[in-house]
């Protein structure tokens, strides 16, 4: 009883935004308040070099770490799902984020004026990898205020960067950091650059 | 953690990390295809019967993707690691019980249609 070909119902594109950012600087937060469920957990078990483990007697010999992920989903339609994945924060897990880097439409570093130091690794990562990137300056209460032009200094960013001041914690707030986002990977990728 | 001259044979590996194995009878990678965390997985046909050989595992994928899911998805809610599900997936896969998506082959990050699709539907949020 298989679906002949044509009648195979059609599959969702599916599209990645990651959402990075120093411990505690709110991505669990940001993917919550946009997502359409709570926000899940997806783990990895991985095992030193990714050997094959098929004999269970070799397992205890080998380290296993398991990288945790928060994630949500949003559906967009009938054609397309966005996930947004929180990367893991340890900078010992970078292989993770090159998995999760790779094909994705963009990311959102989240800064913290607490600690602004903690984007450094993610500006870095994202910039090396040319992968296009806002940053979202989470308002905190009672943290430092700051011109955006200082943050934007402080991080060393081009100014073709977008920075966006957000809370996380509110829906329409973490959109709009989005949607800025898509605009500027579609800046930088769908035209040519320049025009 | 236990100490190593308190290992016993009973308590060599913590039991969250054999399950994984045990549900997929010791395979790390999928017969068929690839899939990463977003690629997306849909159950097509009639349910399978009691006959089918399938493991409650299975049953589950194919309960969840009644409707589009993804590897990351499903992880989540069989509360599994995502290479486990990979594999199981495989198995749906080969048996023609669902329908998935090869990872990132669709994507194409210059496509101005795709971009337009995610601003519009980001804004009637």
């Amino acid at each position: 009883m298989a679906f002949a070909r044509s009648e195979r119902p059609r599959l969702p594109t599916a599209i990645k935004i990651l959402v990075a950012g120093g411990f505690g600087a709110g991505k669990t937060t940001m993917v919550g308040a946009v997502s359409e469920t709570r926000p899940l957990r997806t783990e990895e078990v991985l095992t030193d070099r990714g050997i094959g483990v098929d004999d269970l007697t070799s397992v205890e010999a080998k380290r296993t770490t398991t990288v945790a992920m928060d994630f949500g989903r949003i559906t967009l339609g009938n054609d397309y799902v966005l996930y947004l994945f929180g990367t893991p924060g340890q900078e010992r897990f970078w292989f993770v984020w090159d998995e999760l880097a790779e094909g994705s439409l963009g990311a959102v570093i989240l800064a913290d004026t607490r600690r602004l130091a903690d984007c450094f690794p993610s500006v870095d990562y994202f910039e090396r990898r040319g992968t296009p990137f806002v940053v979202a300056v989470n308002c905190f209460e009672g943290a430092p205020t700051f011109e955006l032009d200082e943050v934007r200094l402080a991080l060393q960013l081009s100014p073709s960067i977008p920075i966006i001041l957000c809370d996380a914690r509110k829906r329409e707030s973490s959109r709009e950091v989005l949607i800025a986002l898509v605009k500027h990977s579609a800046r930088l990728r769908a035209e040519p650059v320049g025009s | 953690m236990r100490g190593r001259d308190e290992h016993t044979d009973e308590h060599w590996v913590d039991p969250e990390i054999i399950r994984p194995y045990v549900v997929t009878r010791g395979r790390t990678q999928p017969a068929h295809g690839r899939f990463d965390l977003i690629s997306m997985a849909l159950a097509v046909g009639p349910a399978p019967g009691p006959d089918a050989g399938l493991d409650p595992e299975h049953i589950r994928i194919l309960q969840l993707c009644r409707e589009p899911k993804s590897v990351a998805e499903i992880a989540a809610y069989l509360n599994l690691p995502a290479g486990t599900i990979r594999v199981l997936l495989g198995d749906l896969f080969d048996r023609e019980l669902v329908s998935a998506q090869e990872p990132q082959a669709e994507v194409d990050m210059h496509d101005m249609k795709m971009y337009r699709a995610v601003l519009d539907g980001l804004r009637s949020l």
